[in-house]
């Protein structure tokens, strides 16, 4: 069953009376209980798109156009008091940095407990309760002590840990985790993944994966989109992405990134140029002046994101036989 | 020959004070009893995780910390009591590289200055303006960039002045401290690139300091796994990576997610239990013991020793000999067709 959907998500940047498209023309749909990664760099839209469905866009930021469906509602016609039920009760957000996601001056305890009595409508001991196994289920030790500290108490992982117990708090069914692990150490990254991957499968909650790490997306997601200058330039299964990319720039960042798999003396090939910034004016296809394949026609035209790809002229060719 | 850098039995503590005295409550071993040597023209990679003391060593050997006791030894000259005129030349030979290329650089001052302020302090000959123009060529940037603000510059550009600054005196050796960290994926590929370009062109020596065991691994020759201030292994690339043979090692390798759905299907995940404990209060016996798979009593007593196992490959752990699992050879065997 298809959870959420993006149509025509235009999102911009509404400033001194000039708009900045951040995310253009966002279409993609995510089925209950699955994982999708959305991959991209900075200035990508990869976060503006997740913060929109959120009905968390700051104040200069405005959807422009587009509709978002989920569960069968049309979140832009739902008042902020009807958006502010649904977060927490049936979408959650998981943050980058659990050091600024979470009140510094109150207890954890307090924090998880305000969740559960807000949306699950617990409360006194039931709710303190709750509490206590949602901090066991995500791995925190001796809970019933630590549910009186305070966050500077708790290292890192342990903060995430704390957030994810939150997210979870009402059985949602969506996370959106926005570089979840991305603060982290590589081996208390696996540890949070593992067990966001854990609970996803058990609670059947949909994961949205935000990250610009490739091989978290090969390791965690089924569907990956791949964004680029505020658009999806290539959606699909995570393994035929990664075996034959179609979009160039899927086939660039693949190759950027060295590995521990490969022989260490082959030369990365990366990406010519930089990221395209949300605020130059582009022609055509936003990625044509870095794309070793561009004609002219990138120059002049958008390519239509059709069949899961937004390319005038697609990568057929197999990426290892072109290494 | 001689090393170009020798760390000799180096440790770093910092003292935890408290109180209206600021009387001495403990310390912190952010790095005990470090022992490597780098030769001239390689790329020696340092990694572990936060706390483990590998920006220390490298703030040591750039003489911005003073280690509690063991010497650096550079160019045959221990280095690490020279104070004022003494040690500036040595300044000159070793340069750094820092992970954020915006705090790093002076926002108020175009990269032009930023390099020339550098050229100046060290009273170079010549004519600082063609040395600027050539710096900046040599980084891949366009001689229009000398105008450039660091706030006008992208991330990827920022690094590359932060790089030719640390080329202006033409050093024997560059401490990269998380050099390419704070980069895009696309970038950080391109800046990986430069980084292995100069060290061949200009003859460089690396101390490469990192947490991404894939980039550590592409640039490096050799490199040293820290945890809590303690070397656990040490040897080559290849030693390291196809056969590890400490634990903490071999989770480490585990723990990084290759960009390959298959290989990672194929793959079992043991992810280490625990946390990294506080420097403050370290463990017991092997540091290492409280998060270990494979701990046994005397782990908690007693600190191993680095132990030689062939060729450049050393590691600090008892059960050296129950411990050659190689990397899972599923994984390992994948290439290109």
């Amino acid at each position: 069953m298809t959870l959420l959907e993006t149509q025509n998500l235009t999102v911009s940047l509404v400033q001194d009376g000039a708009e900045t498209p951040l995310v253009r023309d966002v279409s993609f749909s995510v089925e209950s209980g699955e994982t999708l990664a959305i991959v991209g760099e900075s200035g990508s839209g990869k976060s503006v798109s997740s913060l929109a469905i959120m009905g968390l866009l700051a104040k200069a930021l405005q959807i422009q156009s587009g509709r978002i469906m989920f569960d069968g509602r049309d979140l832009r016609t739902l008042d902020q008091e009807a958006l502010r039920q649904l977060r927490g009760r049936d979408m959650s957000m998981v943050f980058q940095e659990p050091m600024t996601s979470l009140n510094p001056v109150r207890s954890i305890g307090s924090q998880i407990v305000e969740s559960i009595e807000e949306n699950l409508g617990l409360s006194g001991s039931a709710a303190r309760a709750r509490a206590i196994d949602l901090l066991k289920e995500v791995g925190v030790a001796d809970a019933e002590r630590r549910m009186k500290q305070y966050p500077h108490h708790f290292s890192g992982g342990m903060r995430q840990r704390v957030m994810i117990a939150i997210a979870l708090a009402a059985e949602p069914k969506l996370i959106i985790a926005d570089e979840p692990t991305t603060a982290l150490d590589v081996t208390i990254q696996a540890q949070i993944l593992d067990l966001m991957a854990r609970i996803c499968k058990d609670h059947g909650t949909a994961l949205i994966l935000i990250t610009h790490n490739l091989g978290i997306v090969a390791r965690y997601a089924q569907r990956v989109n791949v964004m680029y200058g505020g658009r999806i330039v290539e959606s699909g299964d995570a393994r035929a992405i990664y075996n034959s990319p179609r979009h160039p720039y899927s086939e660039g960042l693949l190759r950027s990134v060295p590995r521990l798999d490969q022989d260490r003396s082959i030369p990365l090939k990366p990406i010519q140029g930089s990221p395209a910034d949300p605020f130059t004016s582009i022609s055509g296809c936003r990625f044509h002046p870095r794309c070793p394949y561009a004609k002219d026609i990138c120059v002049a035209e958008v390519p239509l994101f059709t069949a899961g790809i937004a390319c005038h002229f697609p990568l057929t060719t197999d990426v290892n036989e072109a290494v | 020959m001689t090393a170009l850098l020798h760390i000799d039995d180096v440790s770093v503590h910092f003292p935890v004070r408290k109180g209206l005295l600021q009387k001495q409550v403990g310390e912190v071993r952010a790095v005990e009893g470090v022992t490597l040597s780098l030769k001239r023209g390689e790329a020696f990679g340092l990694v572990g995780e936060s706390g483990c003391g590998k920006t220390t060593l490298a703030r040591a050997v750039l003489r911005l910390v003073d280690p509690t006791s063991g010497a650096i030894w550079f160019e045959g000259t221990n280095i690490s009591g020279l104070k004022g005129k003494a040690l500036a030349p040595y300044r000159r030979k070793i340069a750094a590289i820092f992970q954020d290329p915006f705090s790093s650089l002076n926002p108020r001052m175009t990269s032009g200055q930023i390099l020339s302020e550098v050229l100046h302090v060290h009273a170079y000959d010549g004519s600082i303006s063609d040395r600027v123009a050539e710096l900046l060529s040599i980084c891949g940037l366009a001689p229009r960039f000398a105008d450039l603000y660091p706030h006008e510059m992208s991330g990827g550009q920022r690094q590359r002045v932060g790089i030719a600054r640390a080329l202006a005196l033409d050093p024997e050796l560059i401490v990269c401290d998380e050099a390419v960290s704070a980069l895009d994926v696309s970038i950080q590929a391109q800046i990986i690139n430069l980084l292995e370009e100069l060290r061949v062109k200009f003859g460089l020596t690396y101390l490469f300091i990192g947490h991404d065991l894939s980039v550590v691994r592409h640039l490096c020759d050799r490199l040293a796994v820290m945890y809590l201030g303690r070397i656990m292994e040490t040897g080559t690339s290849e030693e390291i990576f196809s056969s590890p043979r400490h634990p903490y090692t071999q989770a480490l390798i585990d723990a990084v997610p290759a960009p390959d759905p298959d290989g990672e299907d194929a793959r079992d995940h043991v992810s280490l239990a625990g946390e990294i404990p506080s420097p403050l209060d370290p463990p017991s016996g092997c540091v290492f013991h409280t998060r270990c798979p494979i701990a046994f009593p005397k782990c908690a007593t007693d600190a191993p020793a680095l132990q030689a196992l062939g060729g450049h490959h050393a590691a600090s752990c008892f059960a050296i000999d129950q411990n050659k699992k190689t990397t899972d050879p599923k994984v390992r065997d994948v290439q290109p067709q």
